[in-house]
């Protein structure tokens, strides 16, 4: 079990090092409100216990495991902040101190649970961040829905941290693991050659958040942002 | 499967087989099966490098080697799935039609994706023949096919073509008439999926066969479809067989349990993984350089080049149109004496009007058709054609989200600044109606030749060419608020967009000549008779006095709002007709050409800003009926003249502390 304290760490972190940043003392210190000495003194903890990789002056980066963790903090509070907001209809700045204080103590379960009820949401209502996908071994939801349902045997948790094609960068490679939404959404997808275990580059990034083309099966596609986000992949090289 | 209903049917079919064939062209979307269509019965046919614009199946005759055959185009699509109209339509047109032999047309570039179509139209045991399309540009990427291999691979006999230039099109019909016949051997493959996967579609089909469930399909493909979670076949199966239902159920739980994924999701991942192999095993790829179409893709999707080559095509676009535009329709009006049909003077005998009316309708038409509209599709259709548009609609896309739209809108959008009529149809292209509606609707205030018309008329001739630009600066202003407001009335969420990027080519003179002709066309047969009509009775109506009394009831809108003389009324009535019958009446009215003699350079505006805004005309109203039902055709009119009457109001008052 992860301490709450560490739980908040890895959150911050986990929003600081997206699309590969380091993170610096100063950036975590202001993010969480606390000291840079005890700060640096986390750090060190943190990177003992495998969490980051911390150096005093290159920065800070999250390990695997350790984003994992952050991924999973992050991913329970836009849920949750989608269910106060979407659901509850509460619709002031309360819903994200809230979200703060539930995330950790909202269970695995109760996490996929929540998912499901709100029809596997891919972006926080209030700041459209993107909500990080689960980390069950799935390859797209409607097989979430459908195991739940018949309730077969457990299925297991993913390794590989997975990235939305919406963040990768030109000439970077990746091999698609999971993709959220319905069947239509899928379907599409899947007819134009994107399904789970199918390569892609990227061929183009367009401005103004807009589409993605990717190189798939011989063709090109391109996706649009909020599909794109949608589109989960294992990072294969991401030098050019 | 010999099922008495099938029997029966092909029995009666066989007795004029004699001389008569039937062949479907297949795929998908831009591989070219259009521009074969083209080549085998010479007809017309709208043909694009943008994905899915034949949304409705298209049908020539061709006469080969004593062979009467009939060529049916179907809409590009890329599986059987029931998600979409066309997937549905196809599906049962080649089960239920039985066409005699299925042409396959694949992109040889694209070889993989290809197949993975090709695989399905297998699986429904049709006589086939595969058209390699586009040989050269899979030559140019560094790919070479070996036609036997693939030929052994699938058991179908496959022609290389290169269509656009008509190479192999005369091997490819002999051999579909070879097919249909059934005078050449062929050794049907079926394709197996794995061990796993095979054995269940085995046992179902079996299941199938002896419940008698095949009447259209083959058994097989039921199977698969039932395995595939296809809703449509399920629905019929259930209702005809709960033990079939059942069983197929378990069976897709099993396949689930065994590899971890929906049922669905392992077919289609094993059909992907024989098109892979046999893609793999057939095709090779030398040194893959970097063809001058991918060098000139930067040009059309660079961060800040890419947007200015994107604005620089739209604005050349309408540049072009007008500039062309207006100098044919002086040519033109010089020749049919372009303000006279409209005549008020006219008098006399009810025929004599009439007559007038009807020759003032044509003569309209005429002027709108040649110099406006022509040049519009002729240069439009090189842009589609080289896959420029595609580029266009790749950079516009984050600006199209804003209003509940993505990138591939703006296709029918720029369609609209030629005539709104086409442009409605062409949103076909779009996934859901909800866009279908917010496109059209967006489209309706995208300024047309004959909106245009009386900008050029009124404002650029009279107030200046910057006020012109202006206008439809803030026609593009209006669009995107209207859009937005539309976008939270309309229920529903917005699809992302999903676009498949051609390579960039050189237009072919054919396809070019052909879709322009083709657009044309399509104005000509819907619009003129409207045209007419309605110019013959506004014609009527001007004699009986009654365009009068109009005017005098929407006075206190045209006078005291729009601050527009009461004349105004009667301008705008006819405009619904007609919009360009605003500047034309409006000449005939005041006897003169030089509108600043009674208008002031704010009417002026005011008026040509409404007549843009104001309403669609009858001819686009009708299409929108046609497409979306009367309600949401007078949603959009009401909507139309609400907008115009805000925007003329603000637009008085703001205008006359300029001026």
């Amino acid at each position: 079990m992860v301490s709450k304290n560490i739980e908040e760490y890895l959150e911050a972190l986990y929003k600081l090092t997206q699309n590969g940043r380091v993170a610096s003392t100063t950036q975590i210190s202001r993010s969480l409100r606390i000291a840079a000495a005890s700060v640096t003194e986390m750090l060190k903890k943190l990177a003992r216990k495998g969490y980051v990789k911390y150096s005093p002056y290159a920065g800070t980066k999250l390990t695997d495991k350790g984003s994992r963790v952050g991924e999973k903090v992050t991913r329970k509070h836009r849920l949750l902040e989608t269910f106060l907001h979407d659901v509850l209809e509460i619709k002031d700045d309360m819903i994200h101190r809230q979200a703060c204080e539930m995330e950790h103590s909202l269970s695995d379960q109760a996490e996929e649970a929540l998912c499901r009820f709100l029809r596997y949401p891919n972006k926080c209502p209030d700041d459209g961040k993107i909500i990080p996908p689960c980390d069950m071994q799935f390859s797209n939801c409607e097989e979430c829905l459908e195991r739940t349902r018949k309730g077969v045997e457990e299925i297991g948790r993913r390794e590989e941290n997975l990235t939305p094609i919406s963040s990768l960068k030109e000439h970077h490679i990746g091999k698609v693991s999971f993709i959220r939404g319905d069947r239509k959404v899928l379907q599409r997808l899947l007819d134009m050659g994107l399904i789970a275990g199918t390569k892609i580059r990227v061929v183009r990034v367009a401005p103004l958040n807009g589409p993605i083309e990717v190189a798939v099966r011989g063709s090109k596609l391109a996706l649009g942002r909020d599909i794109a986000s949608n589109v989960f992949v294992e990072v294969l090289k991401d030098q050019p | 499967m010999a099922c008495h209903a099938t029997t029966s049917k092909s029995a009666g079919k066989q007795q004029n087989k004699d001389r008569h064939l039937t062949v479907a062209l297949a795929g998908n979307a831009n591989v070219g099966k259009s521009v074969i269509f083209n080549q085998l019965t010479g007809s017309n046919q709208i043909i694009g490098n943008w994905p899915g614009k034949t949304v409705e199946r298209s049908e020539g005759t061709l006469h080969f080697e004593g062979n009467d055959i009939t060529v049916i185009d179907l809409p590009g699509i890329y599986s059987f799935s029931t998600f979409s109209l066309e997937e549905l339509d196809s599906r049962e047109y080649i089960a239920y039609e039985k066409p005699d032999v299925v042409v396959n047309v694949i992109d040889a570039s694209v070889l993989e994706r290809n197949l993975f179509f090709t695989i399905q139209l297998m699986e429904m045991e049709i006589p086939l023949v595969i058209c390699l399309n586009q040989v050269d540009v899979a030559k140019s990427k560094g790919l070479t096919i070996d036609v036997r291999k693939l030929e052994a691979a699938l058991g179908i006999p496959v022609v290389p073509t290169v269509a656009t230039r008509g190479k192999g099109i005369h091997e490819l019909t002999k051999t579909a008439i070879k097919i249909a016949r059934k005078t050449a051997s062929t050794s049907r493959i079926t394709i197996k999926y794995g061990e796993e996967v095979e054995t269940r579609i085995d046992r179902l089909a079996q299941l199938i066969e002896s419940e008698r469930l095949a009447r259209e399909y083959p058994p097989r493909w039921i199977a698969i479809k039932l395995l595939e979670n296809d809703p449509e076949i399920q629905k019929t199966v259930v209702s005809k067989s709960e033990r079939v239902a059942r069983v197929s159920e378990t069976l897709a739980e099993e396949i689930a349990r065994i590899h971890k994924e929906p049922c669905f999701a392992v077919i289609a991942s094993e059909r992907y993984s024989i098109a892979n192999r046999i893609s793999s095993e057939v095709q090779t790829q030398t040194i893959a350089r970097t063809t001058f179409s991918e060098k000139l893709d930067w040009i059309t999707t660079h961060k800040i080049v890419g947007y200015i080559t994107s604005a620089g095509v739209i604005a050349g676009l309408l540049l072009w149109t007008f500039t062309v535009g207006d100098l044919l329709s002086r040519l033109l009006s010089n020749l049919l004496g372009f303000f006279e049909p409209v005549n008020p003077e006219v008098g006399g005998s009810i025929v004599g009007v009439l007559w007038n009316g009807i020759y003032g309708g044509f003569v309209a038409g005429v002027t709108l058709v040649i110099p406006f509209v022509l040049p519009f599709y002729l240069v439009l259709a090189m842009i589609e054609d080289s896959g420029i548009l595609t580029r266009v609609a790749f950079m516009m896309d984050s600006a199209m989200h804003k209003i509940g739209l993505h990138g591939k809108a703006i296709i029918p959008l720029i369609l609209g600044y030629g005539c709104n009529v086409p442009a409605i149809y062409a949103c076909r292209i779009m996934e859901t109606r909800r866009e279908r509606i917010l496109a059209a609707f967006a489209i309706t205030f995208a300024p047309c030749a004959a909106r245009s018309i009386v900008i050029l008329g009124t404002v650029a001739s009279f107030v200046s060419i910057e006020w012109a630009l202006a206008l439809y600066a803030i026609d593009l202003a209006v669009i995107f608020a209207v859009g937005r407001i539309a976008l939270k009335l309309v229920p529903g969420r917005s699809t992302g967009l999903v676009m498949e990027m051609h390579s960039l080519k050189v237009p072919s003179f054919s396809v070019v000549t052909k879709q322009t002709w083709t657009r044309a066309k399509s104005i000509i047969y819907m619009v003129f008779p409207i045209y007419i009509a309605g110019s013959a009775s506004v014609q009527v109506l001007y004699v009986l006095g009654l365009l009068d009394r109009i005017s005098e009831a929407m006075s206190p809108l045209t006078v005291w709002w729009l601050g527009l003389p009461s004349i105004a009324g009667t301008l705008l009535m006819l405009g619904v007709i007609r919009k360009e019958l605003i500047l034309l009446v409006l000449v005939a009215i005041y006897g003169s050409t030089n509108l600043l003699l009674f208008l002031d350079p704010v009417q002026l505006l005011v008026l040509a800003l409404i007549g843009m805004l104001y309403i669609p005309c009858v001819s686009t109203i009708a299409i929108l009926a046609k497409e979306f039902g009367s309600k949401t055709a007078i949603a959009i009119c009401v909507a139309n003249i609400l907008s115009a009457i805000l925007a003329g109001g603000i637009a008085f008052r703001l205008l006359t502390l300029i001026f």
